[in-house]
């Protein structure tokens, strides 16, 4: 089968659906929230009512321009909105409003990482504003479906790519790409286990060196990430398997089922012109100046992109360092605070990445509740870059009890806990002078070759002073005074 | 433009409508009438000339984001032919 398989080549298409964080929705004033009460967020345009007009929400253009910026997309000028009609429950209109002949923004790319560390470019065809449907629940009760509008008119940016995707794998950094971006811009929460952020999956096969698709298959209902790359390696080799074994594919949508790990069959699609678009004439037309998107790209905050070429190159930190700094916008602004009050970069990094982070998983806490100032962990890198505490002391110490007394000033704290190490070289030159008369036979052993000696002889000296004595310091001075002891 | 059976039952299927038997040859006769009336249109030469989309020439009609609630939750269901306490109820639409 692998090497039948290894014939094939996926094509892989997405679609992305992200909800927009907007305060009220799309073309009503209704509240744009997640989670409350069932159709409490309507009016009598999300409800479809006769004679009632919609009004577009300024801020979702703003919203799609970022976006688009981010995306290296084309913004159009000029545009207006369509009317896709359908007959559902949760679409009480009758049609969704949408963007059909004139998306604001189109051909874009994003650059993703593969695992191996190749960059691979990914085309964005068309990013368009549209609004979501309400909600039907059809599993709750024996007889009827539920119809919950609170959903119905919320502003989604839908972001389609090319068919530039040839791998499950390849998919899945897409879809982290967009929704680390998504967040970073503050759009879109991007949270795929509550729908803000939907993603449907395009997917074809062919030999390997053919120029025409194959069929294509939609693939919808994966509610994370990781069930995406499910999905897609599932399709991939259900629809290989059926060419294989004589049979032929259907364009058809398929849904995936997250307990089994397969895609089954949910309605072959219907003829393309079905949804009958047309323009909207209740919104009027809109019109982007250069001037409006020079605005937007004024205010747009830093990217993840840019940030990662920062921590690689001005301040030499590894890939790895970077990428785990970067996650979210939050904690790479923390640590932007950090490393403005710190030089070493390097440690600053180590502790982001290891005490802090540690502490927010094991708390199960985001860097937004963690208790200490940005400023704090700078003091604690500067601590130990001084010398005044040793870097185990520091983790295990005083970092614990600063979390516990996050108003007092680090430096106060290691006081208080007797951490302050001495690097005074004159005490130090005290204690090894102790530990070097209690050891004589040791010191004869260590001059004739014994090098490995000093390992005890530290050991001593930590004891002689209580662990105080800064061992950078000490083993310097411990060597030198080894070699010369009579 | 022809209107044949099988338009009349696209067109019914998409409108969730079935027509039979006298309906179906009365619907058919009247978009008949219609599209010929329509068809008047294309007597008149459009060459070169844009097509007219928004009678207005008002554009960018936006609103600030600013959330209001306008309509109470009873309000809302009021008017629902089913309902319960929460939801719209309607005849089940997917059977699993």
């Amino acid at each position: 089968m692998t090497s039948i398989r290894d014939s094939y080549e996926a094509v892989i298409g997405l679609e992305v659906h992200a909800q927009m964080l907007t305060k009220s929705k799309a073309y009503s004033s209704d509240i744009n929230e997640y989670g409350a009460r069932p159709n409490t967020h309507v009016s009598s345009i999300t409800l479809g009512h006769p004679g009632t007009l919609p009004k577009m929400n300024k801020k979702t253009i703003e919203f799609a321009i970022k976006l688009g910026l981010a995306l290296n997309c084309k913004i159009a000028s000029h545009q207006h909105f369509a009317r896709k009609n359908y007959f559902y429950p949760d679409l009480p209109k009758g049609y969704q409003i949408t963007q059909d002949t004139t998306p604001i923004c189109t051909g874009g790319f994003v650059d993703v990482k593969l695992e191996d560390g190749v960059v691979k470019r990914i085309g964005i065809t068309r990013i368009h504003m549209e609004e979501d449907a309400g909600k039907s629940i059809h599993d709750v009760d024996v007889y009827d479906t539920l119809v919950d509008l609170n959903r119905a008119g919320t502003p989604l940016l839908e972001i389609v790519t090319e068919p530039d995707m040839r791998s499950a794998d390849e998919a899945y950094a897409y879809l982290t790409e967009i929704r680390q971006l998504v967040r970073y811009l503050d759009i879109c929460d991007g949270n795929m286990e509550e729908g803000s952020l939907r993603c449907d999956a395009n997917i074809s096969v062919r030999k390997k060196g053919a120029e025409a698709f194959g069929t294509k298959v939609e693939v919808k209902n994966m509610n994370s990430i990781r069930n995406v790359h499910r999905a897609i390696s599932h399709e991939i080799d259900r629809q290989i398997e059926v060419l294989e074994t004589g049979g032929a594919l259907s364009q058809e949508t398929r849904s995936f089922d997250a307990a089994s790990g397969t895609t089954s069959s949910m309605r072959t699609k219907e003829a393309a012109n079905d949804y009958r678009y047309f323009p909207e004439p209740d919104l009027a037309p809109l019109f982007v100046s250069q001037e409006q998107i020079e605005a937007v790209k004024q205010e747009m905050p830093v990217l993840p992109k840019e940030l990662f070429e920062k921590y690689t190159t001005e301040l030499k930190l590894s890939d790895y360092d970077a990428n785990i700094l970067i996650i979210t916008k939050a904690f790479a602004l923390y640590f932007e605070e950090v490393i403005a009050q710190t030089k070493n970069y390097k440690g600053a990094a180590n502790w982001m990445i290891g005490e802090v982070r540690s502490y927010l998983n094991q708390q199960g806490k985001d860097i937004e509740d963690f208790p200490l100032e940005p400023k704090s962990i700078a003091e604690l890198v500067n601590l130990i870059d001084s010398g005044k505490i040793s870097h185990s002391a520091a983790s295990q110490g005083l970092f614990p009890e600063m979390i516990a007394f996050p108003e007092v000033h680090p430096e106060e704290l290691a006081n208080k806990l007797n951490l302050i190490q001495d690097s005074d070289e004159d005490s130090i030159k005290g204690f090894i002078q102790t530990v070097i008369e209690q050891n004589a036979s040791e010191v004869l052993r260590y001059q004739s070759g014994e090098k490995q000696l000093v390992g005890f002889f530290m050991g001593q000296l930590m004891k002689a002073s209580k662990g105080k004595a800064d061992p950078k310091a000490a083993n310097k001075l411990m060597r030198e005074m080894l070699d010369n002891a009579k | 433009m022809e209107i044949t059976d099988e338009l009349i039952d696209h067109i019914a299927h998409l409108s969730r409508l079935s027509f039979d038997g006298v309906e179906r040859v009365n619907i058919k006769k009247d978009m008949e009438n219609m599209i010929s009336f329509m068809g008047q249109l294309s007597e008149i030469d459009t060459e070169g000339v844009e097509p007219l989309v928004f009678m207005s020439t008002e554009f960018n009609v936006l609103r600030e984001d600013i959330p209001l609630t306008s309509m109470s939750h009873e309000e809302a269901l009021l008017n629902a032919p089913k309902k319960d306490t929460d939801y719209f109820r309607i005849p089940k639409v997917l059977s699993k």
